[in-house]
């Protein structure tokens, strides 16, 4: 059925077409994003039908919140009924108290740090007063905040997916192009991706402890700590992967390159790369996830600075405050694990939709 | 907290003079386990008397004593709270070799044995009660006699947790144990678990973690520090029977442990920690304990002890809660300065070795003088002295606080809970009076006591 309107304006109508154009386009964006629910919202706004996208957003968004919302009634109710030595488990909002109160020693402790530089200063000043040479400014000793904590956690699991990745995506690579080289990686890889991080853990302080042993290094010994053992445990996923990857190259691209006499280095550059790229990048994705759950479980063993020994510390305390800190560290784990994989996910996106390989 | 402010800018305009001296290192690391008898490191740092000294000190909580060693002997820690058998066994080389001294004794007492509830319930028939229906006190291991018997007889071992092989702790436990007729086990070369011949079996874990392992059934009992038999009591998950302060009055406990290099290469350091921590010591003691209070507040922030505050207080400030209700008055329960506590005498040591000794941890049996050599090696009261003797000159300290012209050894002592004299000057007499441990020549080979 075809309708004519008497009213066709062709201006309206191609504006209305390119309005739609941009949010189809700023779609793919918030998918990324985790905003999907805010293309059926603009397409309403942009004169769409209202109710064909009130279903989109309710799916989108509704649904979600409703969940949420679900998950903590149901987190309020149950919680008070479990009683253990340290009070009954706390509910959302003791926990929400705690976000505050941890908001406030961050703030306690910013305090001291501004009056320990004070002092310093002071004393300095007397030094010249008194015609003594002035001493060198001191970094702040005291405990880091939680937010200090949760930025040493992030630092630690970047450095050790770097090193992952260097490691992980030429051995892959290798593998993928060679059957030899895949048959000799094979056997390590099958033995060594099932290792728990907590085995891998004293062997690597051990061995970091003999090896790095100059005081004035780049990092702390502690650091390395911890971010070996997110490289070990994490350079699985990207490595098998990789050689998947690579192995399922199209055979014709693979006969071009033999026509064309191309050399290993262009090969790799101009054909295994891009067609591999999505799959080593669903590796990255997965090591990177893998990353973060072994660093929390590498710094409560180790006792290396970040969220993990936040935990451990807190479990130590054994205050009444404890358990609900501890469940505002595992959301903040939680929420920092989402976002890095939505971060991954976006630099996939970035790579790999603008070329569609 | 504005007190604490308060006290810190009095102390700070002291800083001039002192801060002037040549320090070899003036950044430092500390370590501490989550204890209250830490409060030593937490008072000398929160109340400025480090920064007095010119020092820049970060304390950091460790996760248990042997992390805290390996960090002091690997040079990641410059020093740390410890164990007083630490700095001991490193030296005569039990568990692991090291040249570890200690210029400064942090405290006596200090510590208590819980048993669960329901071992509690199993003792309590056996305890004589007070005309108000109290438990008579101290509670001997006596009663813990026919309860370890019903279990075994159950089939189930009898396990005990402590806090590291060569602890107070574990030396407590064990001088308990042995008081009441029930032996826990002696160590020798080859077993190394000490356990063989026990009726109690004695296992680590530690401190923090010692009230959730009593929860969870894996121990009927343990002997650890402040706050956590207080824990116990507060969560109701067991009950404090004996405070070390029954077993022995003014027993010595922890040390603040260096290694000998460090000591050597920074003398300066050395002595300006000693005299942060001397001061510390004062504070935490003064008028009759008033700041304690105070010490409790910072003890409780989750950086130090983190554990509730009323927790802390409960024994920090001169009394002990023993069942739920049952508060007992022990004035002297943590000591920190008074009766000399901070000077590190070699019959402390002493004592320790004798334990070592008469358990198996010395394997052999050693004459007088090498336990007075080893004590002499580990415990400094030069360096101490020193640090003390500045503190006085700069008006400080008081002349009367220390004990200038002794020659390292207590007077004998005799209130001990099994009512044998000890007396550091003759340490084989003191071991071979043990009803039960090594006398004489006597070794453990192959799993049995031989020879003497």
């Amino acid at each position: 059925m075809t309708t004519v309107d008497p009213n066709f304006d062709a201006d309206r109508e191609a504006r209305r077409e390119r309005t739609f154009t941009r949010i189809n386009k700023a779609d793919t964006w918030f998918k990324v994003l985790g905003l999907a629910w805010i293309t059926p919202m603009l397409r309403i706004a942009a004169g769409d039908n209202p109710k064909a996208q009130g279903g989109q957003i309710w799916r989108l968004l509704g649904v979600p919140l409703l969940a949420i919302v679900g998950f903590l009634t149901l987190w309020a109710m149950l919680a008070p009924q479990v009683q253990t030595s340290l009070g009954a488990i706390p509910g959302p909002a003791q926990v929400w108290e705690q976000v505050g109160n941890l908001n406030a020693d961050a703030q306690r402790t910013r305090e001291r740090a501004a009056d320990f530089y004070e002092r310093q200063e002071q004393r300095n000043a007397d030094r010249i007063a008194a015609g003594e040479e002035p001493r060198p400014i001191r970094e702040f000793t005291g405990a880091p905040t939680y937010y200090q904590q949760i930025w040493t956690s992030i630092k630690t699991v970047f450095f050790g997916f770097l090193i992952a990745t260097i490691v992980a995506v030429p051995l892959g690579i290798a593998a993928g192009l060679s059957a030899t080289a895949n048959a000799a990686l094979n056997p390590i890889i099958q033995v060594f991706k099932p290792v728990s991080p907590l085995a891998w853990l004293p062997i690597v302080t051990i061995v970091v402890s003999a090896v790095y042993t100059t005081e004035d290094g780049w990092f702390e010994r502690s650091f390395l700590v911890s971010a070996i053992t997110v490289t070990l445990c994490s350079l699985w996923p990207t490595l098998i992967n990789t050689a998947l990857g690579v192995a399922s190259i199209d055979k014709d691209l693979v006969n071009v390159s033999k026509v064309l006499k191309m050399g290993t280095w262009t090969k790799i550059q101009k054909l295994v790369l891009p067609s591999a790229l999505p799959l080593i990048f669903t590796g990255l994705r997965l090591s990177l996830g893998v990353g973060w759950m072994v660093l929390i479980a590498a710094e409560m063993l180790a006792q290396n600075p970040g969220l993990g020994k936040f935990v451990w510390d807190e479990f130590q305390n054994g205050s009444s405050q404890s358990l609900a800190k501890i469940m505002v560290a595992v959301l903040t784990i939680g929420i920092i694990g989402f976002l890095l994989d939505r971060l991954m996910y976006t630099i996939q996106s970035l790579f790999t939709f603008t070329n569609n390989r | 907290m504005k007190r604490l402010i308060a006290a810190l800018a009095a102390t700070t305009a002291l800083a001039g003079p002192l801060a002037a001296q040549e320090l070899e290192i003036d950044e430092l690391t500390f370590g501490f386990i989550k204890l209250t008898d830490m409060a030593p490191l937490a008072v000398a740092y929160e109340l400025g008397y480090f920064e007095d000294e010119g020092l820049f000190v970060t304390l950091e909580a460790q996760a248990n004593w042997r992390v805290l060693l390996d960090g002091v002997i690997d040079g990641t820690l410059d020093g740390a709270h410890m164990l007083a058998g630490q700095p001991i066994a490193a030296t005569i080389g039990y568990g692991t070799q090291a040249n570890i001294i200690t210029p400064f004794s942090m405290d006596l007492n200090g510590n208590g044995i819980t048993v669960s509830n329901e071992v509690w319930e199993l003792m309590r028939p056996h305890i004589p009660s007070m005309d108000d229906g109290r438990p008579v006190h101290p509670i001997s291991a006596e009663a813990l006699v026919p309860v370890v018997e019903q279990y075994r007889d159950e089939g189930t071992r009898f396990d005990m947790g402590m806090v590291f092989p060569v602890s107070t702790h574990n030396y407590e436990i064990r001088f308990w144990l042995a008081a009441g007729g029930l032996n826990p086990g002696f160590y020798s070369p080859d077993d190394i678990t000490g356990t063989i011949d026990a009726d109690v079996f004695l296992s680590v874990t530690p401190p923090p973690q010692m009230p959730a392992t009593l929860e969870a059934g894996t121990i009927f009992g343990y002997a650890v520090g402040e706050p956590w038999n207080q824990q116990a009591v507060q969560r109701g998950i067991g009950v404090p029977v004996i405070t070390d302060y029954q077993l022995w009055p003014n027993n010595p406990e922890k040390v603040f442990g260096i290694t000998e290099e460090f000591a050597e290469e920074n003398p300066n350091t050395t002595r300006a920690i000693v005299r942060a921590l001397i001061r510390a010591g004062m504070w935490l003691d003064e008028n009759d304990n008033a700041n304690r209070e105070e010490a409790v507040e910072m003890l409780s922030w989750p950086e130090y002890v983190g554990a509730d505050a009323e927790v802390i207080a409960a024994s920090m400030t001169g009394t002990f809660e023993f069942e739920p209700g049952d508060l007992r008055e022990i004035p002297d329960f943590n000591v920190f300065f008074r009766y000399y506590a901070t000077y590190p005498y070699y019959s402390d040591a002493v004592w320790y070795l004798t334990q070592m000794r008469r358990w198996g941890q010395i394997p052999e049996a050693m004459p007088d003088e090498w336990y007075h050599e080893v004590a002499a090696q580990v415990y400094r009261p030069d360096i101490y002295l020193e640090a003390a003797r500045s503190l006085v000159d700069d008006g400080l300290a008081l002349e009367a606080d220390f004990p200038w012209d002794t020659d390292g050894f207590r007077e004998p002592v005799s209130e001990m809970i099994d009512g044998i004299t000890y007396d550091g000057r003759y340490p084989n007499a003191y071991i071979d009076a043990f009803p039960i441990g090594l006398t004489g020549d006597e070794v453990v080979v192959d799993g049995a006591v031989t020879g003497g």
